[in-house]
């Protein structure tokens, strides 16, 4: 066993009925590094913009499933996966731009940015066609 | 998550209450959209004082709701917003296109 290390794997319908059971599952898995209610809320938005990605974008509102996976090192390091095998994107630069969408109605194409601003490092990959990772890493400094 | 629609003089306010992601904004918008249609008030109050959670779905919530009530000439008005969601609804600009209330 190695020290300081956790890990979560889940595989989800990519339901919006599961958006708030993602979040939940995620942030009670961090629960166990003593995060601040900050930090706490923090993953938790930023999990609930990618699994919200994943339903309306890479599957489009039809079926699909969605793989997470927490990884925790040294007892202070999170590392969120989140992925699915929809649609994928063709332009990821663009993508991550503040405001942009691809959809109208009331999406507001701040997904990324939120995601980027409320953790340290926002990675991204995708295929169009096959589908799309993000990885999202956070230190939780916590209540000591 | 649900919304308390309550009409009073020449506005509508809104009472949030719960968690906003894409999921729950489907049934808010609806309920607000519906409400506005009917009571065509001056202003639109969104308040937030009970929301326990909020991501990006939010923020299309105000716009939409921006949308939908400028078209029927009413102004919007987000209240009781907590310190930590007030910072992600000033990512978007939204303080240029709605006035803010007291804030907490
Ligand atoms: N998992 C995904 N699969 C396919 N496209 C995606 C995915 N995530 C994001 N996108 C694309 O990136 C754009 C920006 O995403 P985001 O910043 O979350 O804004 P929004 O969800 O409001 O459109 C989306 O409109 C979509 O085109
Ligand atoms: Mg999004």
């Amino acid at each position: 066993m190695k020290k300081g290390y956790n890990e979560l794997k889940m595989t989800v319908d990519a339901k919006s009925v599961n958006e708030s059971f993602c979040r939940a599952a995620v942030g009670a898995f961090i629960a166990q590094l003593d995060p601040t209610v900050e930090e706490l809320s923090d993953i938790k938005t930023a999990v609930s913009e990618a699994v919200t990605n994943c339903i309306v974008h890479a599957y489009a509102e039809q079926d699909g499933k969605i793989y997470i996976q927490v990884r925790i090192t040294d007892g202070v390091y999170t590392e969120i996966k989140i992925r699915d095998t929809g649609c994928g994107i063709s332009d990821i630069a663009k993508a991550r731009q503040p405001l942009f969408t691809t959809l109208g109605g009331d999406r507001s194409g701040l997904g990324f940015t939120v995601m980027e601003s409320f953790c340290d490092v926002l990675r991204v990959r995708s295929k169009p066609g096959q589908g799309t990772t993000v990885v999202i890493e956070k230190r939780i400094f916590g209540k000591r | 998550m649900g919304v308390r629609m309550i009409p009073q003089g020449t506005n509508l306010y809104a009472f949030l209450e719960g968690e906003i992601d894409h999921h729950s904004a489907v049934f808010l918008r609806t309920s607000i959209d519906e409400a506005l249609v009917q009571s065509c008030p001056r202003e639109l109050v969104l308040d937030f004082s009970g929301v326990t959670f909020m991501d990006s779905s939010g923020i299309g919530l105000i716009m939409g709701r921006y949308r939908a009530a400028s078209a029927q000439d009413c102004r919007v008005r987000v209240m009781n917003v907590k310190e930590r969601d007030l910072r992600l609804m000033k990512m978007s600009g939204l303080e240029k296109i709605v006035e803010f209330g007291v804030c907490v």
